[in-house]
């Protein structure tokens, strides 16, 4: 899966859950202070994320996912 | 407060979304034109149900809230936001200091479908697919913090729970929040949403609800020789409360004085009424003392009844009783005959309706009341009726609201006459 497939699928997951438009969800983008995205939301993006990539995101890990790009790399590196 | 603060509380603002309608407008016009909002529950989920009937909300508050808004809130939070969102635009959507503006929604069973699909999550998927919002919206006072975020509103958030009489008790516990002097404006109502499986058995496993699911908008008769139970429905209704001072102040369209509550406890069974009707007759003559009228104000009264054999003969004969000779010449309705019965969300829909009544000086009809039962000695409105001032003072309406646990509460509104 190429970085921009996981951004892609990740942009998917926001607009479905949080409603920001998919332009918006790119790598530099912190979720909390960009795309106002609260910490139950992002549970839900964490749980869709891991059904999308076949990744688990263990809740300590969570926590430092700040931005989409933490995501796509987290997510690259262990699919 | 005692009753020489009366006429302090006045309703500014109306909203409700209704199996009748979308808003205050159409649900008022459909209601005085005698319409049902019964339909057949055709989802197969009802297969197995001996009810295959219920009133489900017009319109779906889904388009209205948005999806990603809608998939954080219970449908019945959804509901209350939507009929507070137009009370709030109705009443001009004033300026007031948040620690001033007070919130009091509740639900009489809270977000029962978002219990249920969290349960089903969670035995089919495990607990990390149940939603994080869940806990949200199940919580009864889950619209109270939703309409308290949207407005802005500080003073405080509510839910009285008490059956189906919440809505009306959340309404009086709103009057009380300016009564008291802690609040200016208060957004009051009650909202449900529990046309589900769960609920329809729990019902009807009671013997509660009418089973006449080949004549759905003939289900719902109070009053009617042939009834045979309650009809499930679902929707919101809000009012906005003010201090009559503050109304005037920013020069406000008042539609009504919120004139008083009265409240009793039944004591007697978890679900069935005090049989001499003490309880109901309590309620009502508490709430005209503190409303501080005489019973020959009262001209009309938005009745509990619900369609049940022994309840609606018991509320006829309360209100007979608790009014005397004044109670000819009142005119008697349920529009649970339209409506259905919306649980935590009929004391609210029917205050908007008691109120639309006064303002309007006419009483909506009591539908399929082919075969009236004996029993009841009140005069009840078949079609729209009109609505006379019964002497030089203020027309007076009443709203009865019961719920099981005994809970017993009447609201009263009277015109409003400018100082």
């Amino acid at each position: 899966m190429t970085e921009q497939e996981i951004q892609a699928g990740l942009a998917e997951i926001i607009d479905e859950v949080a409603g920001v438009p998919a332009d918006e969800v790119t790598p530099e983008k912190s979720f909390v202070d960009d795309l106002d995205i609260d910490s139950l939301s992002m549970v839900e993006i964490a749980v869709a994320a891991q059904d999308k990539f076949g990744v688990e995101i263990p809740d300590e890990q969570l926590k430092d996912l700040k931005t989409v790009q933490d995501v796509i790399t987290y997510v690259s590196k262990n699919v | 407060m005692s009753s020489n603060d009366q006429g302090s509380v006045v309703i500014t603002g109306l909203g409700a979304t209704t199996p009748l309608g979308g808003d205050v407008a159409s649900t008022w016009s459909a209601m005085l034109a005698g319409t049902s909002g019964v339909r057949p529950i055709t989802e197969s989920w009802a297969d197995d149900l001996p009810v295959k009937i219920a009133a489900p909300a017009a319109a779906d508050p889904v388009e209205i809230v948005g999806r990603v808004q809608a998939r954080r809130m219970d449908r019945c939070e959804q509901l209350a936001l939507v009929a507070a969102r137009e009370a709030w635009a109705d009443a001009g959507a004033p300026e007031v200091d948040p620690f001033r503006l007070g919130v009091a929604v509740t639900s009489g069973i809270g977000g029962i479908g978002s219990t249920l699909a969290a349960y089903d999550a969670l035995n089919d998927k495990g607990w990390k697919r149940i939603s994080p919002y869940t806990v949200p919206m199940l919580m009864p006072n889950g619209s109270a913090g939703w309409i308290s975020m949207e407005l802005g509103a500080r003073a405080g958030a509510h839910a009285m729970v008490s059956a189906c009489a919440s809505g009306a008790e959340t309404i009086g516990y709103g009057i009380d929040m300016i009564r008291s002097g802690r609040a200016d404006v208060v957004v009051a109502g009650g909202t449900e949403a529990a046309i589900m499986a769960l609920n329809i058995g729990a019902f009807a496993v009671m013997r509660a609800m009418s089973t006449r699911n080949d004549e759905p908008e003939k289900a719902s008769r109070p009053w009617d020789k042939g009834r045979d139970g309650f009809v499930l429905g679902e929707g919101a209704g809000i009012v906005v409360l003010e201090s009559e001072a503050h109304a005037r102040a920013r020069g406000a369209r008042v539609y009504a004085v919120a004139a008083g509550a009265g409240y009793s406890a039944d004591a007697h069974h978890i679900s069935h009424p005090l049989p001499d009707g003490a309880g109901v007759k309590h309620a009502i003559n508490s709430a005209i003392a503190d409303a501080g009228i005489s019973p020959e104000q009262i001209a009309h009264v938005n009745a509990h009844a619900t369609s049940t054999p022994e309840g609606d003969l018991l509320e006829a004969a309360a209100i007979a009783s608790a009014l005397g000779e004044a109670s000819s010449g009142v005119v008697l309705t349920s529009t649970k005959s339209m409506t259905g019965h919306l649980l935590g969300g009929s004391g609210a829909i029917e205050t908007v309706a008691a109120v639309k009544a006064l303002v309007d000086r006419t009483a909506p009809p009591t539908i399929n009341l082919d075969d009236p039962d004996e029993a009841v000695t009140l005069e009840v409105a078949t079609k729209a009726r009109s609505l006379e001032p019964r002497g030089d003072a203020p027309m007076a309406v009443l709203n009865n609201s019961f719920g099981f646990g005994g809970h017993n509460v009447t609201l009263v509104f009277t015109e409003h006459t400018p100082a």
